[in-house]
């Protein structure tokens, strides 16, 4: 991309050539897992990489989107009982269900959006919650769908349990890497700038020209896509699904938590957190509500004294970005 | 079907909603800030409530005023210290910073308290009723939750119309700048405002939790309702929240006459209708 007096835009730094390379190996060693990992070991990173997704479609939203939204859980719920119902009654193969039930989230968000993005900032924010009430108390009312006790994933009777095991891995595998990197591809994108120029100014990129509402809209169904694909992968492998669990508010909770400690706004932030939930879960989960009063206080702090989060404040000293999204200006000498 | 009395009881209903709902219509109006942590303040003032009324033996309604003071100065301290630190264009340090509040309280509580439900021991007040003829009765207890949020929303009124320091707040919510120019200290004031809310939000916790029986989680909904009246009424009047809060009542009211399933989604639903087709609010006098 050369410019015409002296100068180039430059995207790729030293540090991406290496967080590509080390992506690249991370890949190769999740695909191969399940040919040598216990199942635990797999049901474990099913869960992580649940909350990974979700995690990097809120940063998506809160980050770059400025759309702060406590109501993901709807889109999850609904993802995971889109998966329900098409599997176990309309037939659907369990795997290719789980990106119906992806689309079945996204399409919701479509008249989510018209309602919701009336609603500014903070009164969103509680705005889409409703919304994830509304889904919750609507869906405990089908009695199809077992009402407000729920229903197991019948369709998934007669699987061999090691078929099942690694194919759910793969699909967990591909839904997660895949959405990390058609974020880091939309965010580098013409479409990615005009997503930071609304972020850094409403008002001045209205001025050139860009869609706020539109770009806006595209992002909210992009992430519901996201966050449903993550609920149907989650009930693929639980098994057994309810209102109450599905629509928990806990989904968004945790991810709002990964993110904000990592470091929103960065690619690499979800990572990092996604690693410092698991370790602390482990080392509190014993704890029961103490350890979520400390999941609340960590996240409290964080946002008082650390605004940009762990990553963020490695990046903002050391200029240090395995995924970089911005662009840079060099003088050609 | 009496509609007569759904409507009668969704509106007396609508009273405690409107308790819940002033505090946070107060604090959006002067500060701009959603408190997610609304509702669990209001739990944490009901279980203020109990434990003086069950030390000292005291009447949960003389024991109130002991509860809004204790919450007023807990509001105060945390704008103060906390809140005033995270108030600013980026509207995601406030609502993340209320939000981790809310998962410490509403954990913090269920390890005080475990997850047992509570009543606020009032008496022959939550049993009595009054007859208004016609065969028509209502509890003593949601008639006295109704006036009094009558009350407040007059108290506020007044307040923000004629006392001088009504117009520091009326002047800080349009230009806090300038109205720092004029000698107004809007840390001060805000940390005010947010005493005031939860002052009012001690009364809605302490009607609340005579009236019906409350546990650590229920932070989150009381939050929704509040939310709902203010939205429904229009965000900034306080007499539109005492009125979105008595619509609301009553769109429950009417659910739950179809079944035990639709009353809160009947609320919701008239909540997003109104947002569909006024989005700013029934009784708003701007459009958006």
């Amino acid at each position: 991309m050369n410019g015409p007096s002296g100068y180039t835009v430059v995207l790729g730094t030293r540090a991406s050539r290496v967080g590509l390379l080390a992506a690249c190996i991370a890949c190769a060693v999740l695909f191969t897992m399940p040919f040598w990992a216990g199942s635990g070991t797999m049901r474990l990173l099913i869960e992580i990489m649940c909350f990974l997704a979700l995690a990097q479609m809120w940063n998506l939203l809160a980050g770059y989107g400025g759309l702060i939204s406590i109501g993901q859980q709807a889109f999850v719920g609904i993802g995971a009982y889109g998966l329900f119902l098409c599997a176990n009654h309309l037939g659907v193969n369990p795997f290719v269900a789980v990106l119906l039930g992806g689309l079945t989230a996204a399409i919701l968000a479509l008249p989510v959006a018209a309602i919701t993005f009336r609603l500014k900032g903070g009164y969103f924010a509680v705005g889409t919650w409703v919304v994830a009430e509304v889904c919750r108390l609507a869906v405990s009312n089908v009695q199809l769908l077992g009402g407000g006790s729920g229903q197991s994933l019948t369709a998934m009777r007669g699987m061999p349990k090691a078929l099942r095991e690694s194919t759910t891995f793969w699909i967990a595998a591909a839904i997660t890497v895949g959405m990390i990197a058609l974020t880091y591809w939309v965010l580098r994108s013409r479409f990615g700038m005009a997503l930071t120029a609304i972020r850094d100014s409403e008002a001045a990129s209205k001025s050139q020209g860009i869609h706020v509402q539109k770009v806006k809209l595209y992002v909210f169904v992009f992430a519901a896509f996201g966050s449903g694909l993550v609920g149907a992968l989650y009930y693929l492998n639980a098994l057994r699904i309810s209102p109450g669990s599905a629509f928990d508010l806990n989904w968004v909770v945790i991810a709002i938590f990964i993110v904000v400690i990592g470091g929103i706004g960065t690619l690499e932030g979800p990572i990092i957190g996604t690693l410092v939930y698991f370790g602390l879960r482990e080392l509190l989960a014993d704890y029961g509500s103490w350890y979520l009063m400390a999941l609340g206080l960590c996240a409290v702090i964080v946002m008082i004294k650390w605004p940009r989060g762990i990553w963020g404040t490695i990046q903002h000293r050391y200029d240090l970005r395995f995924f970089p999204v911005q662009r840079r200006v060099r003088l050609l000498e | 079907m009496d509609w007569l009395a759904v409507v009668m009881h969704g509106t007396l209903a609508g009273g405690g909603y409107a308790l819940f709902a002033i505090g946070l219509s107060l604090a959006y109006g002067v500060m701009r800030l959603v408190n997610i942590a609304h509702g669990d303040f209001i739990v944490l003032a009901a279980y203020i409530a109990l434990v003086i009324a069950v030390a000292s033996g005291l009447h949960p309604l003389l024991a109130l005023p002991i509860v809004a003071a204790i919450m007023f100065g807990l509001g105060y301290l945390l704008q103060r210290t906390v809140l005033n630190r995270v108030l600013g264009p980026d509207i995601l340090p406030p609502l993340l910073v209320t939000f981790g509040l809310a998962i410490i309280l509403q954990n913090g509580l269920l390890e005080v308290f475990s997850a047992d439900a509570r009543v606020l021991p009032a008496g022959t007040l939550a049993t009595d009723s009054v007859s208004l003829g016609g065969g028509l009765a209502v509890g003593l207890l949601p008639l006295a939750t109704f006036m009094t949020a009558v009350a407040c929303t007059l108290g506020l009124s007044w307040l923000f119309r004629y006392t001088r320091l009504g117009v520091a707040f009326r002047a800080t919510s349009d230009d806090p700048h300038t109205a720092q120019l004029v000698g107004i200290k809007d840390k001060h004031i805000y940390a005010l405002a947010m005493g005031i809310a939860f002052a009012v939000m001690a009364v809605g916790g302490v009607f609340m939790g005579m009236r019906a029986s409350f546990t650590p989680d229920l932070g989150p909904s009381y939050l929704i309702y509040s939310f709902e009246a203010v939205v429904i009424g229009g965000v900034g009047s306080i007499w539109g929240t005492l009125a979105g809060a008595i619509l609301l009542g009553v769109a429950q009211g009417v659910g739950y006459s179809f079944g035990p399933g639709w009353g809160i989604l009947t609320g919701h639903i008239v909540f997003l209708l109104v947002l569909l087709f006024r989005p700013a609010g029934l009784f708003s006098r701007s459009q958006p």
